[in-house]
């Protein structure tokens, strides 16, 4: 071989109890080489990388830096071998300047010379084409601007090949052009650049090499010149999965929800929902597709009344055809829309922090929806004691008892305790975030024939998922989003996972979008 | 008038002092995250053991001499003040015990450690209390001889017992520490983010077990300043009375600088002494409530800022545990 390869990895498998996260990862990156690593939501790429870094570490296959075989047990082993990863969540000190976070941890002389490590970080910036000032402290910068201190932390301890996780997730377009710039300088430099994301043009942009990975699996190392973003979704997507989950026919839509341009800005500014319009319709479920982070979480949120709205309307229709009755849910929190006598059940994503309190029981998790009904000032606790064993015969939630605490409980009975809380309510739309995730197999069969069955009861259902597999099988349409932005509305009996793939990962042109 | 002020100037340099141990101390400590409630139960400990050392060592020798028994003073009530932390910091570091609870725990502990072994030294003396000679009392209220004759610079400057400069040493050491080293960089950040600083490679435990452990010693201090100082090396029972629990609410008046502690002991020790020299026609338990009013308009104030610059330890309260990255 005339290149020595900078890391090389060789059949990684790693295990996290029965889950397998990596099974047989072989991957190779060479001095001056970008490699793209390409996979949906929990196809093991962040996990595979915490391995290069030395947070986890691999049941069998073997890692070589430089042609050696290592072994990195820690972050600082990693570090010693010239490995630098800029996790998602940056990992800096926000009282602290730019500077002293780089220098955080290192030996040296024991007084700071604040002037001279301040050149030294301007020099590596200038080096690179970075902007930043050394003596800004942190909680003042831009997200952008802390990855850049990130990423100069990481060349200052003498990183020879950096790992970035995901780097432009919180970037603005032109932020990211300006890192990109940045990446293609470090790579002329002779870096070894690896880069986490599941954006299919910035890999066609930026890489020269694509790694893709499918639940855990290796499936292939392409020359990205010699591919295409069609050949990489469907690598990354893969083929057809036959689950056999019910779907029963729809058998009378009636409008339900009504979205119409709805618009959010995250706390940092950036736009998380653009433009949002569908419809929900009772006696149907409605899949979300998109890539984690594409605005689900804020789209539930906006109808639940929990995120602000920067404009748009939500309509809630009512009653029968004739004597049509519309309310809009705008700026109301979730006390009102109660009070509106609108029953809305919300199964957020998080379900021990925003769905249940874990550490009351099954009886005063259902008071939660019932504690205010009834004018003494004492709680009625019968009610909710009928209903949570109701709840445990009907949906076999395994508990040692009622009142046992739900954080005992396995993820699957925590998932039956709050969608049973939330249909027992007699809602008339039901938003389900991820309600699967984590589940074995019985239970999540288990909650889909209870989407089902609220679905044949005429209730709206939105069922947010990431499995394409579920979502083809379980939902009637499936809204795709893509960056905050509706790539499309797919008919779920005729749409190919393919064709949802692509619409995730970037906005359809006009003609293929199917409209209502 | 001009002499009023300067012996209220004085009296409120030595009042001051015991809350800069305590105040210092507890920076220390809770810059690395750890948040230790037995401030005064240190103190108590310190206070007892560092009088025993003196009064042993009298006992021991026939001709005690001043400075080594001062010593003996200093460095017994320091090491029994970082043992004291050193069984907080077992608790709460590597068993993650609730911070809170382990400090309000030491607090009853050390008040009962010193008024136990008050008690049982003052009995086994035969004279019912316990006193250390008049040798090591001079040592520890005695100026700087030759300065203090200067006229207004000497009693302002130079007329303090060595516990005075030793307080304020320590605060500005640990001031110029803290922002100009990397051991006080690599500190702060335990406190504020352990697991970024963890990332980087700092040895987190170690950082809050040295900064606990010596921040006890240094609050036990001022245990040992009101037994020897305050109380003319005698041991009263309760003599803390409360001093520990004043630091505290001092640390945040200070806003977690060493520097700035010195103004606010200062501040504090002028409002304690203020009745004896400042004559306003009202009742003495007025003035008895001024620090506490003070303390009370201070943590508010304190809490209605919204400067970055000044707050609290981010993590400060909070168990790290590696496994929660």
């Amino acid at each position: 071989m005339s290149i020595t390869s900078a890391i090389e990895l060789k059949n990684i498998t790693k295990k996290f109890g029965n889950v397998i996260a990596n099974s047989n990862v072989s991957l190779t990156v060479n001095c001056g080489e970008i490699l793209a690593l390409l996979g949906e939501n929990g196809s093991g790429k962040t996990t595979l990388m915490n391995m290069l870094s030395g947070i986890y570490f691999p049941d069998s296959g073997t890692i070589s830096v430089d042609g050696r075989e290592v072994t990195i047990r820690s972050p600082k082993d990693a570090f010693n071998l010239g490995i630098g990863m800029v996790h998602q969540h940056f990992k800096l000190v926000d009282v602290f300047t730019a500077a002293e976070n780089i220098v955080l941890g290192l030996t040296g002389k024991s007084k700071l010379n604040r002037k001279t490590i301040a050149d030294e970080v301007t020099k590596i910036s200038q080096k690179y084409g970075f902007v930043l000032d050394p003596n800004r402290k942190i909680y003042d910068m831009s997200v952008s601007e802390k990855q850049t201190a990130e990423i100069i932390k990481v060349l200052y301890r003498g990183a020879n090949i950096l790992i970035l996780d995901e780097p432009t997730a919180v970037l603005t377009p032109q932020e990211t052009n300006k890192l990109f710039e940045v990446l293609r300088n470090m790579k002329k430099d002779g870096k070894a650049i690896i880069i986490i994301t599941h954006k299919l043009n910035e890999v066609m942009d930026i890489s020269d090499k694509v790694a893709v990975l499918r639940k855990g699996e290796y499936i292939d190392t392409v020359n990205t010149n010699e591919t295409n973003p069609q050949q990489l979704t469907d690598m990354m997507v893969g083929h057809a999965v036959s689950l056999n989950i019910d779907r029963p026919k729809s058998e009378k839509l009636s409008k339900r929800l009504e979205i119409k341009n709805v618009s959010c800005i995250s706390d940092e500014g950036l736009s998380v929902l653009d433009k949002v319009s569908f419809t929900a319709f009772g006696g149907e479920i409605l899949g979300v597709a998109g890539i984690a982070g594409s605005g689900q979480r804020e789209l539930c949120e906006a109808i639940a009344g929990l995120q602000h709205l920067k404009e748009g309307s939500i309509l809630y229709h009512s009653g029968e055809d004739g004597h049509e009755n519309v309310d809009d849910l705008v700026g109301k929190n979730p006390m009102d829309i109660r009070q509106m006598g609108i029953s809305l059940a919300f199964v957020p994503e998080d379900r021990l922090g925003m769905g249940l309190v874990a550490d009351m029981g099954m009886v005063d998790n259902m008071m939660l929806r019932s504690y205010r009904r009834g004018k003494s000032a004492f709680v009625d606790r019968r009610l909710p004691k009928k209903l949570a064993e109701e709840v445990r015969g009907k949906l076999k939630v395994v508990t040692p008892g009622i009142n046992t605490p739900v954080r005992q409980l396995s993820g699957g009975n925590v998932q039956k305790v709050l969608l049973g809380r939330e249909i027992a309510s007699a809602p008339t739309v039901i938003m389900a975030a991820y309600p699967v995730r984590g589940l074995d197999i019985n239970s999540s069969y288990t909650i889909y024939n209870l989407l089902n069955q609220q679905k044949s009861k005429g209730v709206a259902v939105i069922y947010i998922g990431e499995d394409l597999d579920v979502l083809l099988e379980l939902c009637d349409r499936i809204l795709v989003l893509c960056g905050g932005k509706v790539s499309g509305i797919v008919d779920g009996r005729t749409a190919t996972k393919e064709q949802i793939g692509l619409m995730m990962t970037q906005i359809a042109e006009e003609g293929e979008t199917v409209n209502e | 008038m001009s002499e009023i002020i300067i012996k209220l100037f004085i009296a409120a340099i030595l009042a001051g002092t015991p809350l800069l141990f305590g105040t210092v101390g507890e920076i220390l400590t809770e810059k690395s995250g750890n948040l230790n409630l037995g401030v005064e139960g240190m103190m108590f400990m310190g206070g007892v053991v560092g009088l025993a050392g003196s009064y042993y060592y009298e006992q021991l020798v026939i001709n005690p001499v001043g400075w080594v028994s001062i010593t003996i003073a200093i460095i017994c009530a320091f090491l029994c003040g970082a043992f004291g932390a050193f069984i907080y910091g077992v608790l709460t570091i590597s068993f993650h015990a609730n911070q809170n609870v382990t400090g309000l725990a030491l607090t009853i502990f050390g008040t009962g450690f010193g008024n136990f072994f008050g008690e049982v030294m003052g009995n086994a003396s035969g004279a019912s209390y316990v006193a250390v000679s008049a040798t090591t009392k001079l040592a520890f209220s005695k100026g700087i001889s030759g300065l203090s004759a200067i006229p207004v610079v000497g009693p302002l400057l130079f007329s303090y017992n060595v516990m005075v400069y030793l307080a304020i040493a320590i605060a500005v050491i640990m001031s110029w520490i803290l922002s100009h080293t990397r051991v006080g960089l690599n500190l702060r950040a335990v406190g504020e983010n352990p697991a970024t600083a963890d990332a980087t490679g700092i040895n987190v435990t170690r950082y809050k077990y040295i900064s606990t452990c010596m921040g006890g010693g240094i609050c036990a201090l001022g245990g040992l300043y009101i037994v020897m100082v305050t109380c003319s090396g005698v041991w009263v029972n309760n003599c803390i009375s409360g001093y520990g629990w004043l630091a505290l609410a001092l640390v945040i008046f200070a806003t977690w600088s060493p520097l700035r502690a010195m103004i606010c002991a200062l501040v504090f020790g002028v409002l304690s002494v203020m009745r004896l020299y400042v004559p306003l026609g009202i009742p003495m338990q007025i003035y008895d409530i001024f620090p506490y009013i003070a303390t009370v308009i201070v943590l508010v104030a304190v809490s209605f800022k919204k400067n970055r610059e000044n707050q609290p330890p981010a993590s400060l309260g909070n168990a790290f545990f590696r496994e929660e990255r």
